[in-house]
């Protein structure tokens, strides 16, 4: 709001606009190769908006069968995992957050710790526990992964969205006899859908761009977009074009997504602590 | 306040999640801390027994793990120092009047968003690549010799990589941060006659420290456990000129098999990772009082 009354800065915004272009840059070349053809993407000098545009990268790599699958993948794995963890964390969060107890802070703060662990610390017996129960490389063995590796930060953004509900309405509503059903159901839940909603948003961003465990866990028929672009890193020659194309589809629906969730990547990575 | 019922109704929701995250914690620590003591190569199957510090010795002792422990270092320190000097600059740069802040915004934070896989793979070829990269581009164009990144400066090549994806995280948290600053303060400094230095350290750093200490803990967290950008672009290589300690400890367990070395190496990585654990639960406790 202060801004309102101060005069805009050319200069700065001259600056500021370079730097965010430079930043943005790998990501906009990759878009704008994606649609040269694989001679032009290599041509030196380089070749920037004046060559023939061609949807034939994207063409290709969306007939190469496999591509469907590990969308899928992704789509599956992370939303899936979401979901799991908020079954376990939407009523965590809610009874932390409105029935606190002695213990509740020292909860959360353990929860906290288990994040911390360096998943290389159990890489080992994660992968034999998997092999003996037959869960590598299935969508269902990433999906628990990916949700225990998240329910921390699951529950604490849910615990700060749910602090946040006046504790007052709560009470009013037990005063005139509501019961914990409809407590939960008329009251807490339209004022928790929002904090709920940017939760699920930004935890399917977690769980699409993980790239330890989906690489590590997952061969072939359950690998995710994460390991299936890891498995470009080989061939090489004429492939920017496609490689270009493939990239771009595998990070342009969570980077939209990413773009209106700033505000809650914020809270949600400091655990609250930056608003 | 709170009736009984509601209580235990409250305990009953809430102790599902604490075990599943007990489980999940607990059941594979004591399994890498048993390991860690067994002598037990996949590759020699049959042949498992009690092995001591044999494990702790043997990769402790090894020049790679030196050499992964000052990757790791110099990995994480050099990712923190640029992304969160850099981050301070550009929110400062972005709290200005300027036209265009929101898509400015949105450039900004965009590389945050790569999956890691793709910004190495982008990277290697299309950037540092030392014949059809852009960067080899650039260099012959000035007249300079282009460098082999990948081969020459590994390191350096990784700490780029990863510094482009989390200067957006700081800068974006560290922007977040300046815009509740109050302007009035800003105001009443600038009729006492401060200028922009003393505005900087006197005003707006102090209201900036908790922000960046946030930053600086939870990067470090995730730095520790770079894998794919090394996996993608140099795989630890050459040598061990890029290895840390997570790429050493996945070499060891998923690469030669070796569950043992492969734990005492998890073992160290996870008492590492409490070091600097321990520093930001006591930060965030503090928060949780305020």
């Amino acid at each position: 709001m202060a801004h309102l009354s101060q005069k805009r800065h050319v200069p700065l915004s001259i600056l500021a606009w370079v730097i965010a272009l430079a930043m943005a840059f790998p990501v906009l070349w990759t878009l704008v190769t994606s649609f040269k053809t694989e001679a032009v993407a290599v041509a030196i000098p380089p070749r920037f908006l004046d060559f023939d545009w061609t949807l034939e990268n994207y063409r290709t790599v969306l007939r190469r069968s496999d591509y469907a699958l590990h969308f899928w993948n992704s789509v599956i794995i992370s939303v899936g995992s979401t979901l799991l963890a908020m079954l376990f964390c939407i009523p965590a969060a809610w009874s932390m957050a409105f029935v606190p107890g002695r213990h509740t802070k020292n909860i959360l703060m353990w929860m906290l710790s288990t994040k911390m662990l360096p998943p290389v610390g159990v890489l080992v017996p994660i992968y034999l526990l998997f092999r003996e129960w037959g869960l590598l490389d299935t969508r269902i063995g990433l999906i628990i992964v990916l949700g225990l590796m998240n329910l921390p930060i699951i529950v604490w953004m849910l615990y700060t969205y749910f602090k946040e509900i006046p504790g007052e309405i709560l009470e009013a509503a037990r005063t005139d006899g509501a019961g914990l059903t409809s407590e939960i159901l008329f009251i807490l839940a339209p004022l928790a859908l929002p904090g709920i909603a940017s939760t699920v948003l930004l935890n399917i961003i977690l769980a699409w761009n993980e790239a330890f465990w989906t690489i590590n866990l997952t061969a072939s028929s359950a690998a995710p977009l994460t390991a299936f672009i890891a498995s470009y890193s080989s061939p090489q020659g004429l492939f920017y074009a496609k490689l270009s194309a493939a990239s771009i589809m595998a990070i342009a629906p969570i980077m939209i997504l990413g773009w209106f969730c700033q505000k809650q990547l914020v809270r949600g990575l400091t655990f609250g602590a930056v608003k | 306040m709170s009736t009984k019922s509601s209580r235990a109704a409250g305990r009953l929701m809430l102790s599902p999640a604490v075990l599943v995250l007990l489980g999940w914690m607990i059941v594979p620590l004591v399994m890498t801390l048993y390991f860690s003591f067994q002598r037990y190569n996949l590759l020699m199957p049959g042949m498992q027994e009690f092995a001591g510090l044999m494990n702790y010795e043997f990769f402790v002792t090894d020049p790679a793990f030196t050499a992964a422990m000052l990757n790791t270092l110099i990995l994480v320190g050099g990712v923190l120092v640029l992304s969160v000097f850099g981050g301070i600059f550009l929110a400062l740069l972005l709290d200005q009047p300027i036209y265009g802040i929101n898509v400015i915004r949105i450039l900004v934070i965009t590389p945050f968003f790569v999956m890691p896989t793709v910004s190495a793979l982008v990277w290697k070829n299309m950037f540092m690549n030392p014949v059809n990269g852009i960067l080899a581009w650039l260099a012959t164009s000035v007249g300079l010799q282009p460098v082999d990144f990948l081969a020459h400066v590994p390191l350096l090549s990784v700490v780029i990589i990863v510094t482009w994806q989390w200067l957006p995280f700081a800068t974006l948290i560290l922007l977040t941060a300046l815009q509740s600053l109050d302007r009035d303060q800003l105001e009443a400094a600038d009729m006492d006659g401060a200028g922009p230095r003393a505005k900087f350290f006197e005003i707006i750093l102090p209201h900036l420290a908790r922000a960046i200490t946030v930053v600086i803990l939870i990067e470090t967290i995730f730095l520790l456990s770079v894998f794919a950008e090394i996996l993608v672009t140099t795989n630890g290589g050459p040598g061990t000129g890029s290895t840390n300690l997570t790429y050493l400890i996945y070499m060891q367990s998923l690469l030669q098999f070796d569950v043992g070395m492969g734990s005492a190496g998890g073992v160290v990585a996870i008492l590492l990772a409490n070091i600097v654990a321990i520093f930001l639960m006591r930060m965030i406790g503090r928060n949780l009082e305020a």
